[in-house]
């Protein structure tokens, strides 16, 4: 094969500038984590070393119940809201890519956007309206904010996905004899099973993180991870956080391994 | 149309202000590979989409087996699609693919696999069902796509540009295995090409399209030796196109024709003709012979012309000569190359040639009566 010209292949070895620019950026990301790292083995409570210690660890696994309620608020906020975001974000990507009806447009544009409204404002316009319908604010109010500010994200990256999508499979199988929900169920759900998955992962991640929002429609014992560190911080910071933020760290980079490679397998290219 | 299988009755579709078909009306016999044939644009896949439930037409009527199907739903009708992407489910093994419209009947395991195993011989990719889509080349990919459109025994079976993805040789190749695959079964095939010679190939009968108008419907060679109109002249082949007016009429069949900057020329003509009419004739470029020596003993009414060499084309099988014969007049001529050794004398640019074809060669597409 000729490799000269518009044959061109990428891989290529890198250039002294693309190499200089790559580890800056890759110092300036990571520089703030490993010391993080670091320090959560810290024996001194203080920015000084104090030798190598697993005790800020045991603190967190035998010492801190409040910051496990809230990270267990967190955790069921998380995958119960991302759900229902993706399962509502997911159906609403599909009726806006591949059905006709009135006012597409406009609904189209209402659906995403959210995405550009400032968090604080989401969150006080949801205060104001779970006090206007008398509704107490916990896990539960938690859960409505987060399905809500997840819905348009979904949404986004679920059509992003379809758009890449042969929508011709939809009309084969209906040639074939397909009823509408038959053709959901078995034809664009499953090919679309990627794009809702990265929906649902980006929901979770989303939700998991959010403070603002949270920060306004959280009541009495519901605080979530965020709102619990939060609250850690003014008494000082412990070290605690720093291990529970090592754990976190682990944690994300193995569901982002696993969510590759499943993704992988069941679409072997 | 009595006695079609496929009756297209008057069809008209409108997308906004476009007219895409216009009162279309066709009869479709059972057991035919019929071809809708046309540039892109034509309305040629808008019809079929209409005959496989994808749009409803915005007037007229279809009829499948004397039955209004019109009102009946895609999943509902008898007809089946393959389709230009080949629109398989990525999520799904070969096998399963196939047998998709049979999960959805529910079948017992047995009798699907039963089935599928069939049709994938049928096809000849008997080995490949554990195999997902993405694994498999075009060719294997439309094989594919014909199997699962075929498997629920469709009545009619509609191929939406199946082989306009595949390169030059794959195509000639499909579509062999597709006519045996249509001699096999024996169901009604539509086929939409905007290739023609995919078409006059494989077609029992063509219907020509442009501009969301049928133009003439007959078998391949009807329309290719007796094109209707100057559209199908030109877009079936290649062709020699001419006008003049009518000098003389002959015994009925024929007729002489002044051709302004050529002279007078015999044609094949079926159409009644009177003198001082004008006229539009084709020659193809295949039915001309060229030699530097003028013909001699030639029987019947020939044509014969002089002439030198324009420009000269050579392809392996054939050459290609424009030859010009006036300044305002060249004719395009090929000639077969059916021995290596070529026994005529070798044809240069620039040379001096006689032309000549029978009189029955000239065909008049369009006349205009002499007010």
């Amino acid at each position: 094969m000729n490799r000269i010209g518009k044959h061109a292949t990428p891989n290529r070895p890198t250039g002294k500038f693309s190499f200089g620019m790559f580890t800056f950026v890759i110092c300036f990301l990571y520089t703030p984590l490993v010391i993080l790292v670091a320090y959560s083995f810290n024996q001194s409570k203080m920015m000084s070393w104090g030798g190598f210690s697993l005790r800020w660890y045991s603190e967190l696994f035998f010492n801190s119940e409040s910051l496990w309620h809230s990270f267990g608020n967190s955790a069921i906020i998380a995958v119960t809201s991302a759900t229902i975001s993706t399962a509502i974000g997911t159906l609403g990507a599909i009726g806006f890519y591949w059905y006709r009806f009135k006012f597409k447009k406009l609904i189209r544009i209402a659906a995403f956007v959210p995405i550009l409204i400032p968090e604080i404002i989401i969150g006080v316009s949801l205060l104001i309206f779970f006090a206007g319908i008398k509704l107490n604010l916990s896990l539960f109010t938690i859960f409505l904010a987060h399905t809500t500010f997840n819905i348009p994200f979904v949404l986004m990256v679920v059509t992003a996905r379809l758009e890449e999508f042969d929508f011709t499979i939809i009309e084969a199988a209906y040639d074939l004899g397909a009823k509408e929900l038959q053709t959901l169920a078995k034809v664009i759900l499953p090919a679309a099973f990627p794009g809702i998955m990265s929906g649902f992962l980006i929901a979770v991640t989303l939700s998991l993180e959010d403070f603002v929002v949270t920060f306004f429609v959280s009541g009495r014992g519901s605080a979530t991870l965020p709102l619990h560190i939060y609250s850690m911080i003014r008494f000082g910071v412990s070290p605690v956080i720093n291990a529970l933020s090592v754990i976190v760290i682990a944690g994300t980079v193995v569901l982002a391994v696993l969510s590759r490679n499943v993704v992988k397998y069941m679409f072997q290219k | 149309m009595k006695g079609s299988q496929v009756t297209v009755k008057g069809v008209e579709k409108y997308f906004g202000g476009f007219h895409a078909l216009k009162n279309v009306s066709l009869g479709i016999n059972k057991g035919e590979f019929y071809s809708l044939l046309g540039p892109s644009g034509c309305g040629k896949t808008t019809l079929l989409r209409i005959i496989a439930g994808f749009e409803d037409p915005s007037a007229g009527a279809v009829f499948l087996d004397d039955r209004d199907v019109i009102p009946i739903a895609a999943n509902k009708r008898p007809v089946n699609t393959v389709f230009q992407t080949y629109a398989l489910f990525p999520h799904l093994s070969v096998f399963e693919n196939v047998a998709f419209p049979l999960r959805l009947k529910k079948l017992p395991n047995a009798a699907v696999k039963e089935k599928v195993g069939e049709f994938l011989e049928l096809v000849k990719l008997p080995k490949e069902g554990g195999k997902l889509p993405s694994q498999l080349s075009g060719g294997q990919k439309q094989r594919v796509a014909i199997a699962r459109a075929l498997i629920n025994e469709p009545s009619v079976l509609l191929l939406d540009e199946p082989l306009s993805a595949l390169d030059a040789k794959l195509r000639q190749h499909m579509l062999i295995e597709l006519d045996a695959i249509h001699d096999k079964i024996g169901i009604t095939f539509i086929y939409v090409t905007h290739d023609q010679q995919e078409a006059l190939s494989v077609s029992d009968r063509v219907a020509v399209m442009n501009e969301g108008e049928v133009v003439q419907v007959g078998t391949p060679s009807e329309i290719y030796e007796s094109p209707s109109c100057p559209f199908v002249a030109h877009f079936i082949g290649e062709t020699n196109y001419l006008g003049g007016e009518v000098a003389e009429v002959l015994d009925g069949k024929h007729a002489r024709v002044d051709f302004p900057g050529i002279g007078a020329l015999y044609v094949y003509q079926d159409k009644p003709l009177s003198v001082g009419d004008g006229v539009k004739v084709t020659v193809r470029p295949e039915k001309i012979r060229i030699s530097s020596d003028k013909p001699e003993g030639q029987a019947g009414r020939m044509n014969v012309l002089e002439g030198t060499v324009d420009e000269l084309i050579y392809s392996g099988f054939q050459s290609k000569f424009f030859v010009r014969v006036s300044a305002s007049a060249t004719f395009r001529i090929f000639r077969q190359h059916v021995k290596y050794f070529m026994d005529e004398k070798a044809i240069n640019w620039k040379d001096k040639v006689y032309i000549w074809w029978n009189d029955n060669d000239g065909y008049v597409v369009e006349a205009e009566k002499n007010p």
